[in-house]
């Protein structure tokens, strides 16, 4: 199995602009692997124990800070890390896509594993774009996902509704939430992760078509209001949802 | 908790791992449940397992023994992120490790080690320490538990201990016994007793405001009898127990720090959010000047820790070192908590908030381990070559 | 003068608005632009031709239209394909889809397969030199990107709502067309549409979320979530991820970083705190009410109207006044 894993920025963080105003300040802000993207580490490791054999292979495209990251996989439990180096990921989802099907192909994967969507910059599209490229069969957001017999079942979650598919393996499915909680990496695991291989290849980034112009801060919410203590002060709400608010 | 002097930087990348490891497994499953616990007057034993698994035992013990191999500045972050939590649950893991595991390690013998580190660092023997008598706490020395050689070479240990964290839980107890008259402290050797032995009894002491979430018990000897194999046979005199005591206070100087952090944290998280006559507390001179004075006394605690840390790795690290360290960071801790607690105002009594809850547990820390007097003292000794102490 | 297309989602033989809301906007850029045609597409099993009246009513020029009865269900591989054919036998300056869970399938697979890129989850898009420019929210919404996409055709997807559909009627010309690959050879099978409780209105549809979270102390109470929902009447009920973890509700109503991102026009937070992965789910809503009974709760800080007390006492009479002021309309 291979999970593509990306570096991104803890969403606690309050974000600043940078001061070319086309990134975000990355001074003082924690990174790990990024949310969706830890609960397909951790569907893998559990497919990985369930079978009670299999290797899962961890991959990333960007410069040497996401060494820490992939570390972090190797020390939850992955077998094998690759960094696929290069400056700066591209805002252009089927650039990086096109970077990463490069390297699964030939990797022999039955299954290839992504987060839904990369926490940041929120494309939701990577993962189905390198299916395609590959040229494999591919369920996204999968919220549900059982593997038995070298086929899929998966579930994914509509709006108001759900639907369930079934796929062959080889296959790409894009992780939910819903489906694991990343494990805390053990102690031992963090030592142990020091000694499994972590291969660095330089990455042939292709053509980006998207560009970033801006990063701006949305409009600051105001609030803050109280308008009073228990139940005494609904009439008070009521009165304001229908007249101010004009909700009700 | 701001990394204002940007001192993640000197960790290499394992020790953050580590750190970070143990700061979300205290998030997650710690905080939640501990200020009950600490009103409750109990110990979250439900997570020792997971404590075991996360790897927290002896976690500066060599990998062939189970244990995670790690450095000395991550076993004190370890300690730190515990103590982030709760004192009593970082006891829990200086026992287990520094005064059970680490004694075994250092002064036992092959079979000893094999038999009970890896077990220990799993979890499944849980170990106390017995040296603390009701009528020696500060003066060791003057210890009168006794253990009589018989003529097939096993031992007989009577006596008492007090103050002694997991007595009640321990399946083992390593107890110091002196072997050869009352008066003589350079016949005081370790024995690894296991504790439903006939004659080991052990008891909770009631009463506590401080500790609450920790068990800690007396315990009594009357006749028991172990093997000869139970001695700890490279140990000998007071310097065997006062070395598991520095490995002790080593993590308490780390865990002291993990303890202000957490208060601080509190305050001002409370001083930017709670709002008095139409602005946040935080946006008035006094309570700045506190937060001010938390934060310096916590970088400079960690700074301290982080030095010590690096000349324990390199095998240089004396005593008199953690003497300075521990008596600090456990002062300006207890100040720390106590200045949280004030900002907090009404609030700050609640056990819903931490820093009342450290504040309590930090008197102990600041007596155990070497009270901060006893602590002045070897580093008055150190410095003027003087004894103060009688 | 270029066309522009739009695909058109539809879910059981019925049309779903976000499906209207991508005409809307390939009518508005099509009337900006000054000329070129609508081209909607729409795929479903037989009887889904009916529909291509309500498409051109929305603005479209042709419509588009495969039926076949292996096309009940949502078909990826089909799907794409046949959208990624149409496409390529046009020339369109921009394709639109929607950004909806089907959207957000579907339009990667097509801009991979036609070897484009993709602006997706915008919310707002213009023409600009050879350029499109769009505008995205990132990182939890919490900066707001604005990108520049080159290439023929830019595809993009259109966050739900960030268009209104809107009639622009014409007499649409329909075009019948098969699709690109025989559904029976799809290696991706759909097997089940597993329609949730039809009763309730979904999250990202809802005009009203009532939420809840660990302040309401056990998962009985949250009927009174649901009470209040239902006095409001067009309202549908969410949670936080620490109700949703201890399995006092299901995953899917989780509102948060990675849950369901809202963005109803009110939000009603009953017993939440207000972590910040919950207020990267509906830090957008239009007006945000707070009920909890600690003062100094992060929820406070961006609700528009809060109500310190114990959400228990105050639920019970804040849904019988929704109520009455309901009736009195």
């Amino acid at each position: 199995m291979a999970v593509c894993i990306k570096r991104a920025a803890d969403m606690e963080t309050r974000f600043k602009i940078a001061a070319n105003g086309t990134s975000v300040d990355e001074t003082g802000v924690k990174f790990d692997i990024a949310d969706f993207d830890g609960f397909a580490v951790e569907a893998a490791l559990q497919l990985k124990e369930k079978e009670g054999a299999g290797e899962v292979t961890v991959i990333s495209l960007g410069p040497d800070t996401v060494q820490e990251t992939l570390r972090k996989a190797l020390s939850m439990g992955a077998d094998k890390a690759v960094q696929l180096k290069t400056d700066s990921v591209p805002a252009d989802a089927l650039a990086v896509a096109r970077v990463l099907a490069g390297e699964l192909k030939g990797g022999g994967y039955d299954l290839v594993l992504f987060g839904r969507m990369a926490i940041d910059a929120a494309n939701q599209s990577v993962g189905p774009m390198a299916a395609e490229l590959l040229g494999v069969p591919c369920v996204s957001a999968a919220s549900e996902l059982t593997i038995a017999n070298g086929r899929g079942t998966a579930r994914r979650e509509l709006e108001g509704a759900a639907e369930v598919l079934e796929f062959p393996l080889p296959a790409v499915v894009t992780i939910d939430e819903g489906i694991a909680r990343p494990r805390l990496p053990s102690l031992k695991g963090i030592m142990a992760a020091k000694k499994k291989p972590l291969e660095v290849k330089p990455a042939q980034v292709g053509e980006s078509r998207v560009k970033v112009i801006k990063m701006e801060l949305p409009p600051e919410r105001t609030g803050g209001r109280i308008i009073g203590e228990g139940p005494a002060a609904v009439p008070e709400l009521v009165r304001l949802l229908q007249t101010e608010a004009k909700v009700l | 908790m701001t990394d204002f002097y940007a001192i993640d930087s000197a960790f290499s990348e394992e020790e953050r791992a580590v750190r970070d490891s143990v700061h979300r497994f205290v998030d997650e499953r710690v905080l939640p449940i501990i200020g009950d616990c600490y009103v409750e007057g109990r110990f979250p034993r439900e997570l020792v397992p997971e404590l075991a698994s996360l790897g927290v035992f002896g976690a500066n013990l060599p990998e062939e023994y189970g244990c995670a191999g790690l450095n000395n500045v991550s076993y004190g972050l370890i300690m730190q992120e515990l103590e982030r939590g709760d004192s009593g649950v970082r006891s829990f893991a200086s026992v287990q490790g520094a005064l059970v595991m680490y004694p075994i390690f250092a002064f036992g013998s092959d079979e000893q080690k094999r038999t009970y580190l890896p077990k220990m660092a799993n979890g499944e023997i849980i170990g106390c320490f017995g040296l603390t008598e009701p009528d020696y706490g500060s003066n060791p020395a003057g210890m009168i538990t006794m253990a009589r050689e018989q003529s097939d070479g096993s031992w007989v240990l009577n006596g008492a201990k007090m103050w002694i964290t997991n007595g009640s839980t321990a399946q083992a107890a390593v107890v110091w016994a002196k072997t050869n008259g009352d008066k003589d402290e350079r016949s005081i050797r370790g024995f690894v007793v296991p504790t439903n032995t006939p004659g080991f009894t052990a008891r909770d002491q009631k009463g506590k405001l401080s500790l609450r979430a920790s068990d800690t018990s007396e315990l009594v000897l009357q006749d028991v009898h172990v093997p000869a194999d139970a001695i700890l046979p490279k140990s000998g005199g007071l310097k065997s127990p006062l070395m598991c005591l520095t490995q002790a206070r080593y993590g308490i100087a780390w865990g002291s720090v993990g303890a202000a952090m957490a208060c601080y944290d509190e305050a001002v998280s409370y001083a930017c959010n709670r709002v008095m006559f139409g602005k946040p507390i935080g946006a008035f001179q006094l309570q700045q000047a506190r937060l001010a004075e938390m934060l310096t006394e916590i970088v400079k605690g960690q700074l301290l820790t982080l030095h010590l840390g690096r000349l324990k790795d390199a095998g240089t690290m004396t005593p008199q070192q953690v003497s300075l360290a521990k008596r600090n960071n456990v002062s300006m801790a207890t100040d720390i908590a106590r200045e949280a607690r004030r900002l907090l105002g009404a609030n700050g009594i609640l056990a819903e908030y931490a820093s009342m809850r450290h504040m309590a547990n930090l008197e102990s820390v600041y007596t155990y381990e070497g009270t901060h007097d006893v602590h002045t003292l070897v580093l008055g000794q150190a410095i003027t070559g003087l004894s103060a102490f009688q | 003068m270029a066309n522009t297309f739009a695909f058109v989602e539809s879910r059981s033989g019925e049309l779903r608005r976000v499906g209207l809301e991508a005409v809307t906007a390939a009518r508005q850029v099509a009337d900006a632009t000054g000329g070129g045609d609508v081209h909607a597409l729409v795929i479903g099993a037989p009887g889904i031709a009916a529909k291509a009246e309500v498409i051109g009513a929305h603005g479209a020029d042709v419509v588009e239209v495969v039926e076949h009865p292996g096309l009940a269900l949502y078909s990826p591989d089909v799907v794409a394909a046949t959208a990624a054919e149409r496409i390529g036998a046009g020339s369109y300056r921009v394709a639109l889809f929607s950004a909806s869970a089907q959207g957000r399938d579907l339009a990667p697979r097509v801009a991979a397969q036609l070897g484009v890129a993709l602006g997706a989850d915008v919310t707002a898009f213009e023409a600009s030199g050879d350029a499109i420019v769009v505008r995205h929210p990132v990182n939890t919404g919490k900066v707001i990107a604005t990108l520049s996409i080159t290439g023929t055709p830019v595809l993009l997807s259109l966050r739900p709502g960030a268009v209104t559909a809107a009639r622009a009627p014409r007499t649409a010309r329909v075009e019948a067309i098969a699709p690109a690959m025989d559904p029976a050879s799809a290696r991706v099978v759909p097997k089940e549409l597993r329609a949730g409780n039809t009763a309730k209105l979904d999250l990202g549809e809802a005009p009203v979320i009532v939420s809840g979270g660990r302040g309401l102390r056990a998962p009985e109470n949250f009927k009174l979530v649901e009470d209040l929902a239902a006095a409001f009447g067009n309202a549908a009920v969410g949670a936080t991820r620490a109700v949703t973890d201890d399995g006092w509700r299901p995953h899917t109503d989780q509102i948060g970083q990675t849950g369901r991102l809202v963005s109803p026009d009110l939000y009603v937070a009953c017993g939440i705190s207000g972590a910040i992965q919950h207020l990267a789910g509906m830090r957008t809503s239009k007006t945000i009410v707070a009920i909890n009974k600690d003062r100094e709760a992060p929820i406070f800080k961006i609700a528009d109207y809060g109500v310190v007390g114990d959400v228990l006492e105050v639920l019970p009479v804040l849904t019988d006044a929704v109520r009455k002021a309901k009736q009195s309309h």
